[in-house]
C-alpha cells in the first residue's frame, strides 16, 4: 500500500487576469496509493477542480499557469513531461469524470463512436474490435439495452445514464488513477447512490486509485479512505475519513460538519460559519480562514500556519502549535 | 391561528406536446396529476422529489402563474384559480416566491435598492420617502449592510444575492412564501446561514412556507410536514419525524436510504432503485412507481392505488396499505 501512484508536492497554480496574478492553489501536497480513494472537499473557489485539472494538464493556459511544484507519476514528473507523453497518459493511465455529463460528451457522435475512440486511440485496436470492447464496457457499467445505446446520441440518454457512459469511457483503459470531479452533483439522490455504488464496484475490480472531488460531506464519508479539506487554494486538514468525521481538528472542518442538517437527532439551530469565502486575489496575510474563524488570535493574522501533525491528522492551524510535530 | 392558509384540491397541470410529424396529434405531459394538500398557518410544508416529478410546477400552479387544467387552490378561503387580475394582484401581496437561482431572478441592470423599491412601487405601498425607509429596514432584516443597496447583483456573492431575493419577497409583508430550492445553489457554509435566516424570519413574521427541495436533510431540518412527490403525484405525506421514522411508501424508503450519511462507520442496507424515472409524458399504468418498486405485485400494474390513512395525518398512496 505504501507505493504511491501519484505524489503531488508543493503544487502552485496561478491565474492571470490583466496584470493581476490570482493564486488558485498554493503549495499543495498530497499522495495517493493504489486502490485508495482520496476525497477532496471544499466550497466553490477552494481550488479543488483546478487541482484535478492540473493533474490532467488541462489548465487553460493562458490565463492559468502552473507556477511550481512536482507531480510524480511512476518515474515521470507530469509537470515537466512533453505534450506527447501527457497525451498518452491522459485517458489511458489517468482519466477523469466530470460533473456535467452532457457537456463532456460530444453531442454529434453516437455513444458507440465516442466510446470506441478511446480504444482505437490508446490501444490501437481496429474499429470492429473497439466497438466490441465498447459494448462490453457499457455492459460492465450496467447500462440496460447496451446494444441500442451504442447507436444513440447523448441527448437521448438520461443524466444518470450519461454519467455511466462517462464512467465507462474513463475506465475503458483501466487507468491507474480515476479523477471524479463532482460526479453526482447534477444527479438526483436515487441516481447518485447508483453511480457511487458503481464507482466503488469498478474501483474494487480494477484496483484504481480514485480522487473524488465533492462538496458533499455525506458522499465523502461513504466513499473516501482519506480526506483533504481545501479552502482558498490551501489544504487545511488532511486525515483518514474516520478521524476527520469523529475528531475534526481545524475550525473550518468543524464548522463545515456542524453546518450540515442531520437526518438523525432533533431539530436544533444550524451552526453557520459567519461571513463568506474571500474573493480570490483579495486574500489577506496570515491564515486563510482568519476572517471567518471563531478561535482566531493574533498570530493567525500575521503568519500562515504550517501543518501540525496531531494524532492521525495533519492540520494547518496555530491552535495546535506545540501540540504536534510540525510537518 | 387555526385552520389552513392554503388548501389544494385535486390540482392538475398538463402541458400539451404537439406531435413532431402531425402537429394535430397532441399528447400531454402530466406534470402534476391530481394532488391535494393543506398547509396550516405558520407551518412549513416540505415538498421533495427528484427532478421532473412536478415540484416546481406545483409551486407555480399554486401562485396561479401557469395554466392549470383542473382543481382548486384555496388561499384564505378564496379560490385563486377563479380570481381575476385585480384580485390576483391583491392576493399575490400575501404570497411570494423565492427561486433557486438568485442570479437569474434579479435584474442585472438594477441596483438592489431599486429592485426592492420597485416591488413597493408596483404594489402602491407608501410614498417615496416611506419606500426608502422600508427598503433600509428590509436590507437590515436579511443581514446585509446598507452599502449594498447601491450595488448591482453581479457584485454580490451567491449567499448575498439570495438574501436580497428574500428581502424582496418580504417587501410586501406576505403571509405565505414558496421557497423553490432556495439553498441548492449555495455552498454548505452559506446554505446554513440562509436556512437559519428563513427560520428566524418565519418566527418573527409568522410566515408560512412551502419549501420545495430535493435535499432531504435540508427539508427535514426546516419542515414540520413533508410531502413526497413522484411523477406528478404526492405518494406520501406525513409529519417530518414520522416520515423519517416510519416511511411507508417504497419510494420514500428508497429515497431516504439513498441519502449519503456523514458518518464513515454507518453502513446501511441501501435500497438501490433500478433504472430512471419514467417520462411523465407516458407514465406507467397502475401505480406509477411499479417499474422501479421491489414490492410490485399484480395489482400495482393494473390499478392506481388510492390514498390510505395511517393515522396522524400520515397518508400514503400504495397498494401495500
Amino acid at each position: 500500500m505504501d507505493e504511491f501512484v501519484l505524489e503531488v508536492r508543493d503544487l502552485s497554480i496561478c491565474f492571470y487576469s490583466g496584470r493581476k496574478e490570482i493564486p488558485a492553489v498554493e503549495n499543495l501536497s498530497f499522495n495517493i496509493s493504489k486502490g485508495e480513494t482520496l476525497g477532496i472537499v471544499g466550497e466553490s473557489g477552494s481550488g479543488k477542480t483546478v487541482t484535478s485539472l492540473s493533474i490532467m494538464q488541462l489548465i487553460p493556459n493562458p490565463p492559468g499557469k502552473i507556477t511550481g511544484g512536482e507531480m510524480i507519476f511512476g518515474s515521470l514528473d507530469l509537470l515537466k513531461a512533453d505534450d506527447d507523453i501527457i497525451r498518452q497518459i491522459r485517458g489511458n493511465n489517468i482519466s477523469m469524470i466530470f460533473q456535467e455529463p452532457m457537456t463532456s460528451l460530444n453531442p454529434v457522435y453516437t455513444i458507440g463512436e465516442q466510446l470506441s475512440e478511446v480504444f482505437s486511440t490508446h490501444q490501437k485496436l481496429s474499429k470492429k474490435e473497439s466497438m466490441k470492447r465498447s459494448l462490453e464496457m457499457l455492459k460492465q457499467v450496467k447500462i440496460p439495452l447496451a446494444e441500442k445505446r451504442m447507436k444513440q446520441y447523448p441527448h437521448e440518454l438520461s443524466g444518470g445514464m450519461r454519467q455511466r457512459v462517462m464512467i465507462a469511457m474513463a475506465l475503458a483503459c483501466m487507468p491507474e488513477i480515476l479523477i471524479a470531479d463532482e460526479p453526482t452533483t447534477a444527479l438526483d439522490v436515487t441516481i447518485q447512490s447508483q453511480i457511487l455504488h458503481l464507482i466503488r464496484e469498478m474501483k474494487e475490480k480494477m484496483n484504481t486509485a480514485v480522487i473524488l472531488i465533492t462538496h458533499n460531506m455525506g458522499v465523502v464519508a461513504e466513499m473516501a479512505d482519506n480526506v483533504m479539506v481545501m479552502y482558498c487554494g490551501r489544504a487545511l486538514e488532511y486525515a483518514d475519513v474516520r478521524t476527520l468525521f469523529k475528531e475534526p481538528k481545524h475550525p473550518y472542518t468543524i464548522g463545515l460538519l456542524n453546518s450540515i442538517p442531520r437526518i438523525k437527532g432533533g431539530r436544533r439551530k444550524l451552526y453557520a460559519i459567519k461571513g463568506s469565502v474571500p474573493v480570490p486575489g483579495e486574500v489577506t496575510a496570515g491564515c486563510r480562514f482568519n476572517s471567518r474563524c471563531e478561535d482566531v488570535f493574533e498570530k493567525c493574522r500575521i503568519e500562515e500556519p504550517p501543518f501540525f501533525e496531531v494524532g492521525a491528522s495533519k492540520v494547518r492551524c496555530w491552535k495546535y502549535e506545540g501540540k504536534g510535530v510540525t510537518v | 391561528m387555526i385552520g389552513n392558509i392554503l388548501e389544494v384540491k385535486d390540482l392538475k397541470v398538463h402541458f400539451p406536446v404537439k406531435g413532431e410529424l402531425i402537429p394535430k396529434n397532441v399528447s400531454y405531459v402530466k406534470a402534476v396529476d391530481g394532488i391535494s394538500f393543506n398547509i396550516g398557518y405558520a407551518e412549513t410544508l416540505g415538498l421533495v422529489g427528484e427532478s421532473g416529478c412536478g415540484k416546481s410546477t406545483t409551486g407555480r400552479a399554486v401562485l396561479n402563474m401557469m395554466k392549470v387544467n383542473s382543481g382548486q387552490v384555496i388561499f384564505e378561503g378564496r379560490d385563486i384559480l377563479k380570481s381575476n387580475r385585480n384580485e390576483l394582484k391583491k392576493i399575490r401581496k400575501d404570497m411570494q416566491l423565492i427561486f433557486q437561482d438568485p442570479f437569474g431572478s434579479l435584474n442585472p441592470r438594477m441596483t438592489i435598492g431599486s429592485t426592492l423599491e420597485e416591488v413597493l412601487y408596483v404594489h402602491h405601498l407608501g410614498d417615496k420617502s416611506q419606500r426608502q425607509k422600508k427598503v433600509n429596514e428590509l436590507i437590515d432584516m436579511v443581514g446585509l449592510s446598507k452599502d449594498y443597496l447601491s450595488r448591482y447583483p453581479h457584485e454580490f456573492s451567491g449567499g448575498q444575492r439570495q438574501r436580497a431575493v428574500i428581502a424582496r419577497a418580504l417587501a410586501v409583508k406576505p403571509k405565505f412564501i414558496i421557497c423553490d430550492e432556495p439553498v441548492s445553489a449555495l455552498d454548505v457554509s452559506i446554505q446554513s446561514q440562509i436556512i437559519n435566516l428563513l427560520e428566524e424570519l418565519q418566527r418573527s413574521f409568522n410566515l408560512t412556507y412551502l419549501f420545495i427541495a430535493h435535499d432531504l436533510s435540508v427539508v427535514k431540518h426546516i419542515s414540520s410536514r413533508i410531502a413526497v412527490m413522484y411523477l406528478g403525484r404526492i405518494v406520501e405525506i406525513a409529519e417530518s419525524d414520522e416520515l423519517f421514522k416510519r416511511a411507508a411508501h417504497p419510494y420514500t424508503k428508497a429515497l431516504l436510504s439513498s441519502i449519503p450519511v456523514c458518518d464513515p462507520d454507518f453502513r446501511k442496507d441501501r435500497i438501490l432503485l433500478e433504472g430512471d424515472m419514467p417520462s411523465p409524458a407516458n407514465p406507467p399504468k397502475g401505480c406509477r412507481f411499479h417499474t422501479r418498486c421491489i414490492y410490485a405485485k399484480e395489482i400495482c400494474l393494473m390499478k392506481e392505488p388510492v390514498s390510505a390513512n395511517l393515522g396522524n395525518g400520515h397518508m400514503v398512496e400504495c397498494h401495500l396499505y
